[in-house]
């Protein structure tokens, strides 16, 4: 009789106590989702619903409609040539130098001074870099006049410019290299020793090995790495202008001149290259998403 | 012309030997296990079986033919590894397919041959899941259908229980065993639990830092252990110091009690200390089982279910000694005055003086 | 089977030539100022710029904003997400991952239409008010990388244990927040806080759009004026970005065994 009464009193004194702590919680991440409201999901939202309308605020697919101009469309096709190009390079890059520091039986300080310096070279983009390489590969850079000076040969001659779709693809590699080196050294690393000797055991060649496992097992990565790298290039825009100004011709140098007032001033247009980037970037990175995650099924 | 071949086997990594000096001659459709503890070699000898390993020296020859400087594919050997390392990409049956698959086999056969080893493991209907979908024994016993696939010579199991639950890993070596019974295929199996080594094995190959102890039929090894790594590593061992009375009649004195040893006392000198040791099932308590006798005091007693574990002391020695349960009698007390005996063939006479 | 293969020796050359012919073309174009003889005339002359030292102590200044409030907003709600909310933790996660998702220049743009002088927000009224728009869109731009680092600090560290004795001992929430935990994740913010700084340094989108006197817009306006100066700041720029992934190991691997 007395255990009941202890129970009820018991539950009576932690149940209030319950209610308290649900409410504290919440208080606790209120500050984070107001944030986050704020400054991250509102302002998109509002250029998501503001592409749709117009200038007087009713519904509207005539900016859609204007982003199939032929200057845009052709702003938008350079963008996705540059970022197929330099994260197809990039991945492929990366993956050669992941591939030479963890399995390459390299000495043991080569793999983390590329670690050390791909952490320094992925935050080394924008306008510090589009200087980098215009001191190297520009008209009166150190590599054009060596090669001038040394071999005769001018690179410019055979219509190479730095400001153009290869040496934009050229610079952006500086920082998609070491981004694929980051996030894939460590897939590899997954790749465990038993497997390859299981396989060699079974009979297989490396080739088979590479064929039938590891490069199955590693295809998430590297396909959700380059999506990852295709919308990290899509959305720059500091390299580009350090690089050209305004006058390339891709939608984030586009979208840039729209709102600080350089061109014709449309308002819901710029709206509709903004959908248009996160429609294309938010695809690239759902699929980077996803693939982790099925990466990640199989390894458990 | 044998199975399995080690000829003066070593393996050098700089200066240390982690092998060294393994001989070893196998039948077809031999059992042998490689026990000892961690970094003893028996992993190493094996992976230079393998073939991941080469040797510094010696030969390592398959039915005869020399396969030490070939390639692990090239071999034709099944491997079980300790963490299953199953391809995770694959479904089982595709796993079980991979070496015929590499050997480019016609469909036909590859699918025949896996249906027919996924039954022998008793999986067929998990065909089609993958690994991580599988608890850890089923995912061995997948390990064992793709080695076993292949239709090797030799298989060889680098300790494929150690990750699994205990009474997983009964059952298991309990159907490795049948199954290799069954397909007579010569195999090496290295462990460090030496209740699997001799419950599994036709002959154990014992080892301890880098060198062979002894190599024996599991009766032999641990009956009569010719080194004291052996008789303290196989099986549990009561180790106690004696002095020396009367070395050719065999009359050691322990806690200043007399007892006598049938074996081992050849060479000694009278008063020399010795270690002395005696196998738990070789006492009895309170009978009459042989002419050793010794008083001592019970000083723990625990019940282990068919089992009463029983610590007696004599002054700075203490034994242990195993009692069946018998529900018609209760188990001694703690303090009681209690004799044991043993017979003199059951005292083994160690090199060396133990610490007391 | 110990021997390195061919290839990745070639590899590594490659990327090596790749990573570190740039460098020395911009610091060597950056000693170029002087007619014919190598010296340091670009460097003298960019610290000697007020507009310089200005800039880059405006996105100092702004840097350690960001990281005060970045960490004042992460941390406790990183704590109260693994203490008691953990079912939310996907919907955070995916939350602080939308940076890296959208573009900045999109959430630039959006802040641009929606706290203008006309909105309920005006945060681009005044100069101040936009510092703070900028300061929290740096917040929004380093969010990821800061959760991350707090998040995987954290789950080295028993918060459930660490809360309950500090409770039962009395404290209050603010207690605990300060004087338990943040001590215990000083490495995570640390480590955070330099990549913060890194990203903060060397921003221009936001910064540019926003009409701020950082040091990306400086840096922009130098490359569109002058010729040497750029690959001096360019230097400058590396240097602080290596200080700062420098200091994040330092900090980490002190940690490291000061645990033990």
């Amino acid at each position: 009789m007395t255990e009941n009464v202890d129970a009820v009193v018991t539950d009576a004194l932690t149940a209030p106590r319950r209610l308290s702590s649900i409410s504290w919680s919440w208080v606790g991440v209120v500050p984070f989702f107001l944030f986050a409201l704020l400054f991250l999901i509102l302002p998109t939202g509002y250029l998501l619903v503001g592409s749709f309308q117009d200038a007087a605020g009713k519904f509207t697919l005539a900016n859609i409609g204007n982003l199939f101009t032929p200057s845009i469309l052709h702003a938008y096709w350079i963008s996705i040539e540059v970022s197929l190009a330099s994260s197809i390079t990039g991945a492929i890059a990366g993956f050669f130098l992941a591939y030479a520091v963890v399995l390459g039986r390299l000495p043991p300080w080569i793999r983390p001074t590329l670690m050390t310096f791909s952490g320094v070279a992925s935050n080394f983009a924008g306008i510090p870099l589009a200087f980098a390489f215009l001191a190297t590969l520009g008209r009166t850079g150190l590599v054009t006049t060596l090669l001038i000076k040394y071999v005769g040969f001018n690179i410019y001659s055979t219509g190479f410019n730095l400001l153009s779709f290869w040496g934009l693809t050229l610079t952006y590699l500086y920082f998609q290299i070491p981004l694929m080196v980051l996030i894939l050294t460590p897939a590899l690393d997954g790749l465990k020793r038993e497997w390859r000797e299981a396989a060699e055991i079974l009979g297989a060649s490396n080739l088979d090995y590479w064929r039938r496992v590891a490069l199955p097992v590693l295809w998430p990565s590297i396909l959700g790495t380059t999506l990852l790298l295709f919308a990290n290039s899509f959305g720059a825009v500091a390299t580009a202008y350090g690089l050209t100004g305004s006058s390339l011709n891709i939608v984030t140098i586009l979208l840039y001149a729209q709102i600080r007032g350089d061109v014709l001033h449309d308002q819901n247009l710029g709206y509709a290259l903004a959908l248009g980037m996160i429609i294309i970037t938010g695809l690239s990175n759902a699929g980077y998403i996803w693939l982790r995650a099925r990466g990640e099924r199989w390894l458990r | 012309m044998r199975s399995l071949e080690l000829e003066n086997v070593e393996k050098a990594f700089g200066a240390s030997f982690a092998v060294q000096r393994f001989d070893l001659a196998v039948e077809r459709g031999e059992f042998i296990s490689f026990l000892g503890p961690s970094g003893c070699g028996k992993t190493t000898t094996l992976r230079m079986v393998a073939g991941f390993e080469l040797p510094t020296t010696g030969q390592i020859r398959i039915d005869g033919r020399d396969v030490t400087n070939l390639r692990p594919n090239q071999r034709n050997i099944g491997m079980v590894f300790q963490s299953y390392a199953l391809f995770p990409n694959m479904t089982v049956a595709d796993n079980v397919a991979f070496g015929l698959k590499v050997a480019k086999r016609p469909p036909h056969e590859v699918d025949s041959r896996v249906a027919e080893m996924l039954k022998v493991i008793k999986l067929p209907q998990h065909a089609t899941r993958y690994p991580y979908q599988l608890s850890g024994g089923q995912q061995q016993r997948v390990a064992l259908a793709r080695a076993l696939a292949i239709k090797p010579k030799l298989l060889l199991l680098d300790e494929p229980l150690s990750a699994l639950d205990a009474k997983i890993r009964v059952s298991l070596r309990e159907e490795i065993r049948s199954l290799q019974r069954s397909l007579g295929i010569t195999t090496i199996y290295v462990t460090h639990d030496q209740e699997e080594a001799l419950s599994m094995s036709d002959r154990i190959v014992v080892m301890n830092e880098g060198r062979v102890e002894q190599i024996g039929a599991p009766f032999d090894i641990y009956n009569y252990p010719r080194t004291r790594f052996v008789a303290s590593f196989v099986g549990t061992l009561n180790i106690l110091r004696g002095r020396v009375v009367d070395a050719a009649s065999g009359r050691i004195s322990i806690d200043d009690q007399p007892i006598v040893a049938a074996r081992g006392m050849g060479g000694l000198q009278n008063g020399e200390v010795r270690s002395v040791a005696l196998r738990p099932e070789a006492i009895v308590i309170n009978g009459s089982n042989g002419a050793n006798r010794m008083q001592g005091t019970i000083e723990e007693v625990s019940f282990l279910g068919s089992v009463i574990r029983i610590r007696v002391r004599f002054r700075d020695n203490v034994i242990s000694l195993d009692a069946f349960n018998n529900p018609n009698a209760s188990p001694p007390e703690r303090g009681a005055g209690v004799t044991v005996s043993f017979t003199p063939e059951d005292v083994l006479v160690l090199e060396g003086a133990e610490a007391a | 089977m110990t021997r390195p293969r061919f290839g990745s020796w070639l590899a590594i050359v490659l990327g090596a030539i790749y990573f570190i012919v740039p460098l020395i073309g911009t610091f060597e174009f950056s000693l170029r100022m002087r007619r014919g003889v190598y010296s340091f005339d670009a460097y003298a002359v960019v610290f000697g710029d007020p507009r310089f030292q200005a800039t880059f102590l405006y996105s100092t200044f702004l840097a350690i904003i960001t990281i005060i409030l970045g960490t004042v907003l992460i941390v406790p709600t990183a704590y109260w997400i693994q203490l008691r909310l953990p079912k939310l933790r996907p919907v955070v996660e995916f939350i602080t991952l939308l940076p890296l998702v959208i573009p900045a220049i999109v959430i630039v743009f959006g802040y641009l239409h929606l706290y203008n002088s006309s909105s309920f927000l005006p945060l681009t009224a005044s100069s101040r008010t936009t510092d703070l728009l900028l300061a929290f869109s740096y917040v929004t731009l380093a969010m990821p990388y800061m959760y991350r680092a707090v998040d995987t600090g954290l789950r080295a560290i028993d918060v459930r244990s660490l809360t309950e004795a500090a409770q039962s001992l009395g404290a209050g929430w603010g207690r605990i927040l300060f004087r338990v935990i943040f001590p215990n994740v000083r490495v995570a913010v640390l480590s955070g806080a330099f990549l913060t700084f890194a990203i903060v340094i060397g921003e221009f989108t936001m910064a540019s759009l926003l009409d701020r006197p950082a040091f990306g817009p400086y840096l922009q306006l130098m490359g569109a004026n002058r010729a040497y100066e750029p690959s001096a700041l360019a230097i400058i720029a590396f240097a602080v970005t290596w200080a700062c992934m420098g200091l994040i190991q330092l900090f980490g691997r002190g940690a490291r065994t000061a645990r033990r």
